[in-house]
């Protein structure tokens, strides 16, 4: 009798718990789904009269969804490639090498970690400005790959398992140490080099504030960018809006089906630092 | 692209390991591959890293003390005027007040996470099914997010007709975004919803950590799932629980998301990064603005420094 009634007490909580995490979703759902008259003259809650998938249409149109989604693209996987052969190196030197100043260089990785990113920008935003970057594709890139050290520790925490007598084997067989770096260390690094194109892949996809300060132009718009900005013109039309929103939110879906496992696992390497 | 020379004329070298003995004196022979090779790797992570982080966090000390508005070519130094008008003017000081509901709905979002973490971590149907729906809000877009709950809240939306449902009359609902007393608890409950599964996973996470062996001794010895909670679950996981907590402080300072993309901070829900921010690029005030940026970091290496203290080394020291 007790087992029964914690079964039922554990499984109705979950249950709760999935009813309040996907109702304000699929609410959206229905919603993309309405003619603008159907909206008009329904409950949040109700189906659908006259299924129809022309908000999506609108919706990707008129925010420019193809060109955020280029953009986003562009600057995902250049900050994503410069973030892995950054972080690599930087690995390899420290964990590989003994040399002077190496406690500095490992502590201002260190402090580093702990300056919140969204204030600084008030200082940032002057760099970026002095070196030309404003308004250009080239500033998100730059910040993403240059304030990342939370993968730098995920490549030196996976090197230290790298057994060194492979680099010594290397170098009996006349490799430098470029050449180890790039034959033999980097390719052994591809389990974390996966988790931080995950960790990475998922934060700049998300990313709001900074394509929002950086690039203000039209044209460079991301997909944060431009779905925002589609909220003015739109007022108060949900039925487009909520079609915008799941445009986003579909990509990250497939995504998360297909890569579950590598995610979980990523995400609890990268969270806690 | 390496200084060394090249490798059929260099005899042996043997890389060490990380925090090693004296090296053999082999190695000494190359010397100078030695001592410049590790910079070539470095070099552009370094200067990146000055360049982003710590010429800004340096510009961002001098500006506190100058009553620069960002564009004109003179800054005159003000001395510590900008932190006393930030601690002496209400209005920029009660964004702490803020930041107060924020860390409120840290805790209840920790213990949900901890006890539905607690529950898939015993054996239940359609666990992976759970624990990807309470897993995904985590990796929505936030601007999405701000949609889903912009939608979520307004009069007559989702909120609304869910609570209709049980027969409320739709004239007594509050404003949910309106009303400067329910504002933060609306916002706060968002960022609930939006975080509360990444807790779960990472604490779910460290709970399968555990051995199932000790589960199984436990129950042999007649424990029951309280008793395995309390003994066995609670402190295996208690650095990870700690690290949360900790983080959860510094984290609810730096809420800006969600509260600047759904209210613009208006109605009272205005953060700390938000006024900051607002205060930089909106009232000119770089100066001023700065300084706030020097308090909150100040604030979060003292957490930090606490958090150190606390927590054994082991636990939170990756290098």
């Amino acid at each position: 009798m007790r087992k029964t009634l914690a079964a039922t007490g554990k499984y109705s909580s979950l249950v709760i718990a999935s009813l309040v995490t996907l109702v304000p979703l699929v609410v959206i759902v229905l919603t993309s789904l309405k003619t603008a008259q159907d909206y008009a003259t329904s409950g949040p809650l109700d189906l659908p009269r006259h299924p129809t998938l022309q908000n999506f249409v609108t919706a990707f149109q008129d925010a420019d969804m193809a060109r955020a989604f280029l953009n986003t693209t562009i600057i995902l996987v250049a900050s994503v490639v410069g973030t892995i052969i950054i972080g690599t190196m930087t690995a390899y030197a420290l964990d590989r090498f003994q040399f002077r100043f190496k406690k500095l260089v490992l502590s201002l990785f260190l402090l580093a970690t702990l300056v919140p990113g969204v204030t600084t920008q008030v200082a940032t935003f002057q760099v970026v400005n002095e070196l030309g970057l404003y308004n250009t594709r080239l500033a998100p890139i730059a910040l993403f790959m240059g304030t990342d050290i939370v993968s730098i520790y995920i490549f030196v925490q996976f090197m230290r398992s790298i057994p060194i007598s492979l680099d010594e084997a290397a170098t009996l067989d006349g490799a430098n140490h470029f050449t180890i770096y790039r034959r033999v260390i980097f390719p052994l690094l591809k389990p974390a080099i996966a988790t931080v194109i995950i960790i990475k892949g998922v934060a700049i996809y998300n990313e709001f504030y900074i394509p929002f300060l950086y690039m203000p132009s039209q044209d460079l718009g991301v997909i944060s960018t431009s779905l925002f900005r589609f909220r003015g013109p739109m007022g108060t039309q949900w039925e487009i809006l909520s079609a915008g929103a799941l445009l986003v939110i579909i990509p990250t879906l497939i995504v998360f089906l297909a890569l579950q496992k590598y995610i979980y696992n990523g995400l609890s390497a990268g969270a806690t630092k | 692209m390496s200084d060394t020379p090249d490798a059929a004329t260099v005899p042996r070298r043997v890389p060490r390991p990380f925090r090693s003995n004296p090296r053999p004196a082999v190695v000494r022979q190359s010397q100078r591959g030695w001592r410049f090779t590790p910079w070539l790797f470095l070099i552009v992570p370094l200067a990146l890293l000055v360049t982003f982080t710590y010429v800004p966090v340096a510009n961002m000390f001098w500006y506190s003390t100058t009553d620069w508005n960002g564009i004109s070519k003179v800054k005159h130094s003000v001395g510590i005027d900008n932190y006393v008008e930030f601690f002496t003017r209400p209005e920029l000081f009660r964004v702490f007040w803020v930041s107060a509901y924020y860390l409120g709905a840290s805790v209840i979002q920790l213990a949900l996470a901890l006890y539905f973490a607690t529950l898939l971590s015993f054996k239940t149907r359609l666990k992976n099914t759970f624990k990807g729906i309470l897993y995904f809000p985590s990796l929505i877009n936030g601007v999405a997010v701000s949609f889903i709950f912009l939608f979520f809240f307004q009069p007559g939306g989702t909120l609304d007709s869910v609570i209709g449902l049980f027969g409320v009359s739709q004239d007594s609902m509050p404003q949910w975004l309106g009303n400067p007393d329910i504002i933060n608890f609306s916002l706060a409950g968002t960022s609930i919803w939006r975080y509360m599964g990444l807790n779960f996973v990472l604490f779910l996470g460290a709970i399968q950590s555990i051995p199932a062996g000790i589960y199984e001794a436990a129950e042999l010895d007649g424990a029951g799932k309280w008793a395995q909670f309390r003994y066995i679950i609670a402190p295996g996981i208690k650095p990870i629980i700690g690290l949360s907590f900790i983080l959860a402080i510094s984290g609810s300072l730096a809420v800006f998301e969600i509260p600047f993309i759904m209210t613009d901070g208006a109605n009272g829900s205005t953060t700390f990064v938000i006024q900051t921010i607002k205060t930089a690029f909106e009232s000119n005030k770089v100066g001023l603005a700065s300084a706030m940026a020097v308090v909150l970091l100040a604030i979060i290496l003292i957490v930090t420094w606490v958090q150190r203290r606390l927590v054994p080394e082991e636990e939170v020291n990756l290098t």
